[in-house]
């Protein structure tokens, strides 16, 4: 409504006269055809290439995009290769460990650096330098500490230590540790800096009234502190779970989704079915799936955040 | 007598900037003190490092008796009442009013009793299940109070704490807090930067300004005695009227040349009450018509601007060259351009030293 | 008194008798048991966290037999640069053996006008967003923020096909246009947060003045927006530059951006590997976005967290 409000001043006077084609389409025109590439952004690419993407996963294209329908065929295939199915559950165990082990650490970290520590911003410079690097640079550096010949287990061999076992990354039953090492070395310190922010904003008045209290100061953060950076919560859990589901760099950089196959995951798969495998309309099903579990995630915080605001305050 | 709460030489600094200096205050057993001043003169900060929530820089805090200087808030017996009211949001009333005794490993039913009394005098028992989003700033703060209330502690602690509320809630809550203070007779310290709040509730008022007292006192003497130009201009709404000139003895002379006798004046040391000085005249105590006439000092002037506030009319004029305010009562007809007698009694007006702007 | 534990390592003062009277500060010991476990986690996170610069810097300066025969903590024996000018001049990136150079070029060509033009764009969007709403104009914000959070996967052969139509599929044309594309919705919500958080009076005092949208986004937005241009600026640059998917499917062999060969000098690589010339490529394709990280320091944690910041 606010928006009418802001140019009915002037039409008031000048449009008022001029007729209703003006008033509705000319109206307010330089600023529709400065929005345009944000219309066409959205219309073209957010909804346009979405529906194509869905529409295309139903059909049998195989090296060019054709219109045979097939219907769900593609997503039958999907659910019964193997490599697909890994793909998910690595997704899936991943993605939970790296959750939760992002937010245990980031919360833990903010809340120490929260203690007025000397030398507070040389401690949130090293937390947060990797997470302005590539994950190519994150993979091909873990990649190589964890070398089992020559990195950290060959290493720890050499002086000595001879039954030092550190092959992670050529384990696959222990690759997705590896994985994890490396995620959670780019994004902790994000993590801890979005918390921090959380819990600086909390009011100051509310850290004395529990000193008056006598609450301890863990059990100010648990139980008080804590509840109060819901937002602060939800926000890193929906920044951090779009970046699990997108996952991609750092498996090609790490470990090419090796050894064999053990460290595969959804967006390689699409990639690789779409670009190297020639069978567009699996990486297509593929992608629709990835696109679903996104929509799984995200409705239900886009209910809490907007939709159920009423009830909040 | 033992005072409730005593600071000795008192001092903080944060870096190099002082904010409290060498600051000495006794406070007795039931007194409600009231610490006023503009942002920034040290006075929460002094209500901080009383509740222990700042460390001191020197100097010590006794709090019934018991040096508390070094101790932690909780044991200092104090409660505290904050301007936001930092209640805790998902907790329910209470839950807030219990979670500090609960922590502290209080029994269930000496808990259950202390939040039912609380509840009970501020009225807040059918609140009790709600959370703190879903109750009025008005609550809010009565829940705050609260939480003060059930730690059964002799000295309470009161942060602005009506800063937050709109105006009318504002003056509702002033009387509450003066009838709890009544009911509970407890030591009360209480900052704020609204003297309507200080005339009102204290016993005592302490005026300060960059961290020192200004001047201790009850309200009557603080208002009708300032002890220098700094408390005279601060308190008081509209504000003192002040004339300069000189002072010799039996007149005080104003820049202009306008002469005012002051025989009736009372002055602390006659001998010192020469030199530049500064006349400070309430508006209320420059009287008009009849009564003026009766005044040691009157004279015709021609009104500039009148404002009336409803209850009375102020009305602005110039006497020795200085533009003056003057109040009326609401029922007399002022209107610009009208020419008329005023007149007062320096015996009720002060003298300040230009020099020193202390009182004479 | 009851004060008489705490106050056993204070120094002696005028005391009432039997007890040291507390005055002043409290006493803080140097060492207590909380600081200790709290700088020691910190300093271990550190350790954590500092490892792989380290590790990437320290064996890039090692010739091979020291890589192969000593350990990875080690330092280098001496500062050998022989694996830089290698990593640079000419080890195979795939095709070519020209080294890393042609890929830092074809980033600066990818990044350089990809920033200039995202950014552009989002200014204009954020500004009439707040102050030129027309109909439907948040709805089409919301998509916008909406689709940021679905995996590129779902866009990435549709937008293969319209680069293909538009003949610019394997050119710097077709990465900078999906770098403009995927960087709008973030860049437009900082700057729509941002123009939201100027005075509205003065957009409605420039309208009374009679300025128009251009001339107002110009003489007035603009100069006033410094600050979260350079906010963004550091957002694009260290984004596009990490990029690895676009550039791979986009740019087309001959503009592989550096992120893509430094993944084919390690990992697509003959023979045996040269760990020291692989390390030396790691931190070149490192060392644009850690420069920038240093340099603007709270900057780009202010950029960081305005990512976060739901509007």
């Amino acid at each position: 409504m606010a928006d009418t409000a802001v140019y009915k001043e002037e039409g008031a006077g000048i449009a008022g006269q001029r007729g209703f084609l003006r008033k509705t389409f000319l109206h307010n025109m330089p600023a529709k055809i400065a929005a345009l590439p944000m219309v066409a952004t959205v219309l073209v690419v957010f909804v346009g290439c979405t529906l194509w993407t869905v529409y295309y996963s139903f059909t049998n294209s195989r090296l060019l995009p054709t219109g045979k329908f097939v219907g769900f065929e593609q997503y039958e295939r999907l659910f019964a290769t193997s490599r697909w199915n890994i793909s998910v559950t690595n997704l899936i165990s991943y993605g939970a460990m790296s959750l939760v082990l992002t937010l245990t650490l980031g919360f833990l970290l903010a809340v120490l650096m929260d203690q007025k520590i000397r030398f507070e911003s040389a401690f949130r410079t090293i937390m947060l330098y990797p997470f302005a690097l590539s994950f190519i640079v994150t993979g091909l550096v873990w990649q190589w500490i964890m070398n089992p010949t020559l990195g950290l287990q060959g290493t720890f061999r050499n002086l000595g230590w001879t039954g030092f076992t550190f092959d992670w990354i050529a384990n696959p039953r222990m690759v997705l540790f590896a994985l994890l090492i490396a995620g959670l070395w780019q994004g902790v310190g994000f993590c801890m800096v979005l918390m921090l922010a959380g819990l600086r904003g909390v009011d100051d008045e509310i850290w004395k009234a529990a000193r008056i209290d006598g609450i301890p100061t863990w059990r100010t953060y648990v139980s008080i502190v804590l509840p109060m950076m819901r937002g602060v919560l939800v926000t890193a859990v929906v920044l951090i779970g779009s970046g699990i589901v997108r996952l991609y760099d750092l498996v090609v950089a790490l470990t090419n989704g090796g050894p064999g196959i053990s460290s595969e995951v959804p967006a390689k798969y699409v990639y690789n079915y779409m670009f190297s495998g020639g069978n567009i309309g699996q990486g297509l099903a593929a992608a629709t799936m990835m696109l679903l579990t996104v929509i799984i995630i995200m409705v239900p915080w886009a209910y809490l955040e907007f939709g159920g605001k009423g009830r909040r305050s | 007598m033992q005072h409730s709460v005593s600071i000795r030489d008192l001092s903080l600094n944060f870096g190099s900037v002082k904010v409290l200096e060498t600051l000495n205050l006794d406070i007795e057993q039931g007194e409600f003190i009231v610490l006023l001043g503009p942002s920034g003169c040290g006075k929460s900060t002094l209500l901080n490092c009383i509740a222990g929530l700042l460390d001191v820089s020197a100097g010590q805090i006794f709090i019934g008796g018991k040096n508390v200087t070094w101790m932690e808030p909780k044991d200092r017996g104090i409660g505290m009442v904050f301007q936001s009211y930092a209640l805790y949001p998902q907790m329910t009333v209470e839950r807030n009013l219990s979670f500090g005794l609960r922590v502290s490993g209080m029994k269930k039913d000496e808990i259950e009793r202390r939040v039912a009394r609380a509840a009970e005098i501020l009225q807040i028992e059918p609140l009790l299940g709600r959370k703190p989003a879903n109750l009025s700033g008005g609550q809010r703060q009565r829940v705050a109070i609260g939480r003060a209330l059930v730690r059964d502690v002799d000295v309470f602690l009161f942060d602005e704490p009506l800063s937050n509320l709109d105006a009318k809630l504002r003056s509702d809550l002033r009387v509450e807090i003066k009838r709890l203070h009544q009911r509970l007779k407890n030591t009360m310290i209480y900052v704020t930067h609204d003297q309507i709040e200080a005339l009102t509730l204290a016993d005592r008022i302490a005026i300060m300004k960059n961290g020192v007292i200004q001047q201790l006192a009850d309200p009557h003497t603080i208002y009708n005695k300032p002890v220098n130009l700094y408390v005279a201009g601060f308190i008081g709404s509209p504000s003192m009227n002040f004339i300069e000139g000189t002072l010799d003895g039996s007149s005080f002379t104003a820049e202009d040349g306008t002469v005012i006798p002051v025989a009736t004046y009372d002055f602390a040391d006659k001998a010192k009450a020469t030199g530049k000085a500064v006349l400070g005249v309430r508006p209320e105590h420059i009287l008009l018509g009849d009564d003026a006439a009766k005044m040691p000092y009157s004279l015709e002037v021609e009104i500039e601007i009148v404002e009336p506030m409803g209850s009375d009319t102020l009305a602005w004029t110039t006497i020795a060259g200085r533009p003056v305010t003057f109040r009326a009562a609401s029922d007399v007809h002022l209107e610009a351009g009208q020419k008329l007698v005023v007149g007062f009694d320096p015996a009720r007006g002060s003298f300040f030293s230009s020099e020193t702007t202390n009182r004479l | 008194m009851s004060q008489t534990a705490i106050m056993a390592g204070a120094a002696p003062e005028t005391g009432t008798g039997t007890a040291v009277e507390p005055r002043g500060p409290r006493p803080k010991p140097f060492f207590t048991p909380r600081k200790i476990i709290i700088y020691s986690v910190l300093i271990l996170f550190s350790f954590y966290f500092l490892f792989p610069l380290y590790v990437m810097i320290a064996t890039s300066f090692k010739t091979m037999p020291e890589i192969r025969f000593g350990n990875i903590f080690a330092l280098p024996q001496q500062i050998n640069f022989d694996a830089w000018v290698r990593a640079w001049t000419s080890v195979c990136t795939g095709l070519t053996c020209e080294g890393l150079s042609p890929g830092f070029w074809n980033s600066v060509k990818i990044t350089i006008p990809s920033t200039i033009v995202s950014i552009f764009i989002a200014a204009v969007n954020g500004y009439a967003l707040v102050n030129w709403r027309f109909k439907g104009s948040e709805i089409f914000f919301a998509i916008l923020i909406f689709g940021s959070f679905i995996p590129y996967q779902v866009f990435l052969y549709p937008l293969v096909m319209i680069t293909r139509e538009l003949r610019i599929f394997g050119t710097l044309q077709a990465v900078i246009l999906v770098h403009t594309i995927f960087g709008m919705p973030i860049l437009t919500l900082l700057f729509r947060n941002y123009f939201a958080s100027l005075p509205q009076e003065l957009f409605k005092a420039a309208r009374v003045d009679g300025a128009g949208f251009w001339r107002i986004f110009f003489e007035i937005m603009l100069p006033m927006s410094l600050p979260i241009f350079v906010v963004a600026l550091i957002l694009q640059v260290t984004g596009i530059w990490n990029d690895f998917l676009f550039g791979v499917v986009f740019a087309g062999t001959q503009n592989y951006p550096m992120t893509v060969q430094l993944n084919n000098i390690v990992n697509s690589a003959q023979g045996s590997p040269e760990y020291n010339v692989n390390m030396a490529a790691t931190v070149l394709t490192g060392l644009v976005p850690l420069i920038i990280y240093f340099v603007s320091g709270k900057l780009f944690v202010r950029g960081v967290a305005a990512g976060a910041v739901k509007g």
